[in-house]
C-alpha cells in the first residue's frame, strides 16, 4: 500500500524558511501570506483565533489539525468567501482585509473546495476556459462582437488543453463536468485554479475521497505546482501525505495555531498530540478524581 | 356541425400573432434570468407592464415620439431590476423570487389605483394610442394575406414589427450566450461560488442578467400592447406563469425554445378554446355552459404542458444529456 503511493524519487524539502524558533506564529524568511489577529466567531463559538500566522513563499505548507480545528474557516477568511470579526491580513505586501472573493483570486490568490465545486453543464473544456484571467470577452458589450475575443479565446482553449492533458482528462474535454468522477473533478477543479497562472494555490482537502491510484497523480501535480514556482498551502488529514511533500507544517486546533514545524518535527510537538488525542490522553483519570467521587457519593447519600 | 376548418385557421392565426411574439420575447428574457443565470425571477409581468405603459403614458400623456415611449418603458425597466436586484442577488437564490412577484403585484396595484387616474387610467387603463405608431405605417391601406392570414395593414405592420423584434432579441441572445460572457452566466448558475473563487464578479454578471432580461420583458410588453389596450389586469401573476410554461415547453436554456414554446402554447389554447365553445354548441358536452366551456380550455392546455413535461421534461429544445446530471 505505502510502496504504492510513495514515488520512487523523493521530493526535494526546501528548508531554512523560517526565522528564529519553529514556534506558534515565528517569522519567515519570505512569507507570500501573512495574517494578524484574524478572529470569527458563530455565536458563542470562536471558529477562528489566528495570533499571528506567515506562509513562506515559494514552499508546500500543510495545514492540518483535528475536525472542527477551523481549517476550512480560516481558508474561507483569507479567501474573502468569509467576513472575520476582526484582523488583518496581507498577501504579497497588498491587504486583504474587506476585499471581495472574486478580487483576491485575482490577485493571484486561487482556492479549491472541500467538496469540489465543478459546473456540472458545462463541459470540462469549459470549466477551464472560464478559469482564465481578463478575458474580454466577459465584457457584455465585447462578447456580442466575437472578433473582439476569439484570438485570445484561441490561446486560452490552448492553454486548457494542454493542462487537461497534463491532467490526463483531454479525453474528456467534451463531456459534462457533472460526468466525472470524484477524483477527476478534483484534478479538473485543481486544473481549473491553474488557468489563471496564480501565485498561491490554496487547496481544501485536495485528496478527500480520491482513491489511492489518483492520489499519486494529485501528489505530483501537487509538487509540480511547487518546481513551477507557486506557493501551495493546503489543507489535509492524511499524515502520510503530509509528511511526504510537506515542507512546512501548521497545526490548528479550536481555531488557534497550536505548533509550527516542518513536517517531522511538528508531528513530535506535545501540542500536536494533545490537539490530536487531547490534553489528558495518558493520565489516569480515576486516581486523580477520587475526592471529586468521594464528594459526589456523600451527595447523593443525602438526597436519599 | 363543427366548423373545422375555422378551428384550424383560427389556432393557425396564432401562430404569428403579436401577443405570440410579446410570450415569446418575455420567455426569451425568462431563459436569460431562468434558464442560464439561474435567477428565479416571477416578475416578469411587471417588466411587460413597464414596457407597456411605459410606452402608453409617454405618447399619451407626455406627446413624446414613439420611439422615445418604447425607451422610457426600457428605461424603467432597468430601474425596476436594480431596484430588486441591488438588496437581493447577494442573498440566495428563493429571496429574488420572493422580491419579484411581490415588487411585480404592487407595479400592478399601482397602475391600478385611483389615486393615479389622471395618468394611468386607473382599471380601464390607457387606450387610444395606436394612431401614434399607424402614422409611421409604410404599407399601403387595403388588406393582404393568403389563406388564413388576411390582415389590414396596421395587422401586418404590427405583426411585422412584433416579429422584427423577436428575430433581434434572438440573434442577441444567441450571440451573447456563445460568447465568454455566457459563459460566465452558465457558470453562475451551476455554482455561483466556484465563479467567484475564478475571479468573476458574480454579482456585476447577475445583475447585467437581471438587467438584459428585464429589458426583454419591457419589449414584450410594447408589443403585447400594439393590438389592444393597456388594461392593469393583463398584468397579474399569472401572465408570469405563463411565461414560465411556456419557457419550460421550449427548454430553458434554449435561444429558440421560447419562440417555438410561445407558438405551441398559444395555437393549442385558440384551438382548444375554438374546439370547446364549438362543442358546447353542436351539444356535444350537453352538461356544461359556455362560460364554463370558456375555463376548460385552460384545464386542456395544463393537462397538455403537463404530458409534454413528463414525457419531454427538458422542453422540445432542450438537450436530453443535461437531463441526466439534474441533481
Amino acid at each position: 500500500m505505502s510502496s504504492e503511493t510513495t514515488p520512487s524519487s523523493k521530493p526535494v524539502k526546501s528548508t531554512g524558511l523560517h526565522i528564529g524558533e519553529a514556534e506558534p506564529g515565528c517569522r519567515k524568511v519570505d512569507p507570500i501570506l501573512v495574517a494578524d489577529g484574524v478572529k470569527r466567531t458563530f455565536g458563542g463559538l470562536t471558529a477562528v483565533d489566528v495570533a499571528h500566522v506567515e506562509v513562506p513563499r515559494g514552499a508546500i505548507t500543510a495545514l492540518i489539525g483535528p475536525n472542527g480545528a477551523g481549517k476550512t474557516t480560516f481558508f474561507n477568511l483569507l479567501t474573502g468567501f468569509d467576513k472575520p470579526d476582526a484582523g488583518t491580513w496581507q498577501f504579497d505586501g497588498r491587504s486583504l482585509a474587506h476585499v471581495p472573493a472574486y478580487r483576491v483570486a485575482r490577485m493571484g490568490l486561487i482556492r479549491t473546495f472541500q467538496l469540489t465545486k465543478s459546473l456540472g453543464l458545462l463541459s470540462v473544456l469549459d470549466n477551464m476556459k472560464l478559469g482564465a484571467k481578463g478575458q474580454s470577452g466577459e465584457n457584455l458589450f465585447r462578447s456580442l462582437f466575437p472578433f473582439m475575443w476569439r484570438a485570445q479565446e484561441q490561446e486560452i482553449e490552448a492553454k486548457a488543453v494542454e493542462l487537461l492533458t497534463r491532467f490526463k482528462l483531454d479525453a474528456k474535454k467534451d463531456d459534462y463536468a457533472a460526468s466525472l468522477s470524484g477524483g477527476q473533478r478534483k484534478l479538473l477543479e485543481m486544473a481549473r485554479a491553474l488557468m489563471s497562472d496564480p501565485t498561491l494555490v490554496m487547496l481544501d482537502e485536495p485528496m478527500a475521497g480520491v482513491n489511492p491510484a489518483l492520489t499519486q497523480s494529485l501528489l505530483d501535480h501537487i509538487l509540480d505546482l511547487k518546481a513551477q514556482g507557486m506557493t501551495v498551502l493546503f489543507v489535509e488529514h492524511d499524515m502520510h501525505m503530509v509528511r511526504h511533500i510537506a515542507d512546512w507544517v501548521v497545526v490548528m486546533a479550536e481555531g488557534r495555531i497550536v505548533a509550527e514545524g516542518d513536517p517531522h518535527t511538528v508531528m513530535q510537538d506535545q501540542a500536536v498530540i494533545d490537539a490530536y488525542l487531547g490534553a489528558h490522553h495518558d493520565t489516569d483519570l480515576g486516581a486523580a478524581q477520587t475526592s471529586n467521587v468521594e464528594a459526589l457519593k456523600e451527595l447523593i447519600d443525602d438526597e436519599q | 356541425m363543427i366548423d373545422w376548418i375555422a378551428i384550424f385557421s383560427n389556432a393557425a392565426q396564432e401562430l404569428i400573432s403579436p401577443t405570440t411574439a410579446a410570450y415569446a420575447l418575455a420567455a426569451l428574457g425568462l431563459a436569460i434570468h431562468f434558464g442560464y443565470t439561474g435567477l428565479l425571477n416571477f416578475g416578469q409581468a411587471g417588466f411587460m407592464a413597464l414596457g407597456a405603459y411605459g410606452y402608453a403614458i409617454s405618447v399619451l400623456q407626455f406627446g413624446w415620439p414613439v420611439w422615445a415611449g418604447i425607451l422610457l418603458g426600457i428605461g424603467a425597466a432597468i430601474v425596476f431590476a436594480l431596484i430588486l436586484g441591488i438588496p437581493t442577488l447577494r442573498l440566495r437564490a428563493d429571496y429574488l423570487a420572493i422580491v419579484t412577484i411581490a415588487a411585480a403585484e404592487i407595479l400592478r396595484l399601482m397602475f391600478t389605483t385611483n389615486t393615479f387616474e389622471a395618468v394611468t387610467g386607473s382599471a380601464n387603463g390607457l387606450n387610444g394610442f395606436r394612431g401614434f405608431l399607424s402614422a409611421l405605417n409604410p404599407i399601403p391601406a387595403g388588406t393582404y394575406g393568403f389563406g388564413p392570414f388576411q390582415y389590414n395593414e396596421y395587422d401586418w405592420f404590427i405583426r411585422i414589427i412584433a416579429w422584427a423584434v423577436v428575430a433581434l432579441g434572438v440573434l442577441f441572445v444567441w450571440l451573447i450566450m456563445r460568447s465568454p460572457w455566457g459563459r460566465v452566466i452558465k457558470g453562475i448558475r451551476e455554482d455561483e461560488d466556484a465563479v467567484r473563487s475564478l475571479g468573476k464578479n458574480v454579482y456585476s454578471y447577475k445583475m447585467q442578467s437581471l438587467i438584459l432580461g428585464g429589458v426583454l420583458g419591457a419589449l414584450a410588453g410594447w408589443l403585447f400592447i400594439l393590438p389592444r389596450a393597456v388594461v392593469p389586469a393583463n398584468y397579474q401573476t399569472s401572465l408570469t406563469f405563463f411565461i414560465y410554461a411556456i419557457l419550460l415547453l421550449g427548454g430553458a436554456a434554449t435561444v429558440l425554445g421560447p419562440v417555438i414554446g410561445s407558438m405551441i402554447f398559444w395555437v393549442l389554447l385558440s384551438f382548444f378554446s375554438g374546439f370547446i365553445a364549438r362543442a358546447v354548441e353542436a351539444g356535444w358536452f350537453p352538461f356544461m355552459t359556455q362560460v364554463q366551456a370558456g375555463q376548460l380550455r385552460f384545464i386542456l392546455v395544463g393537462v397538455a404542458i403537463m404530458l409534454i413535461v413528463i414525457f419531454r421534461p427538458q422542453g422540445i429544445l432542450g438537450n436530453k444529456k443535461e437531463l441526466a446530471f439534474v441533481k
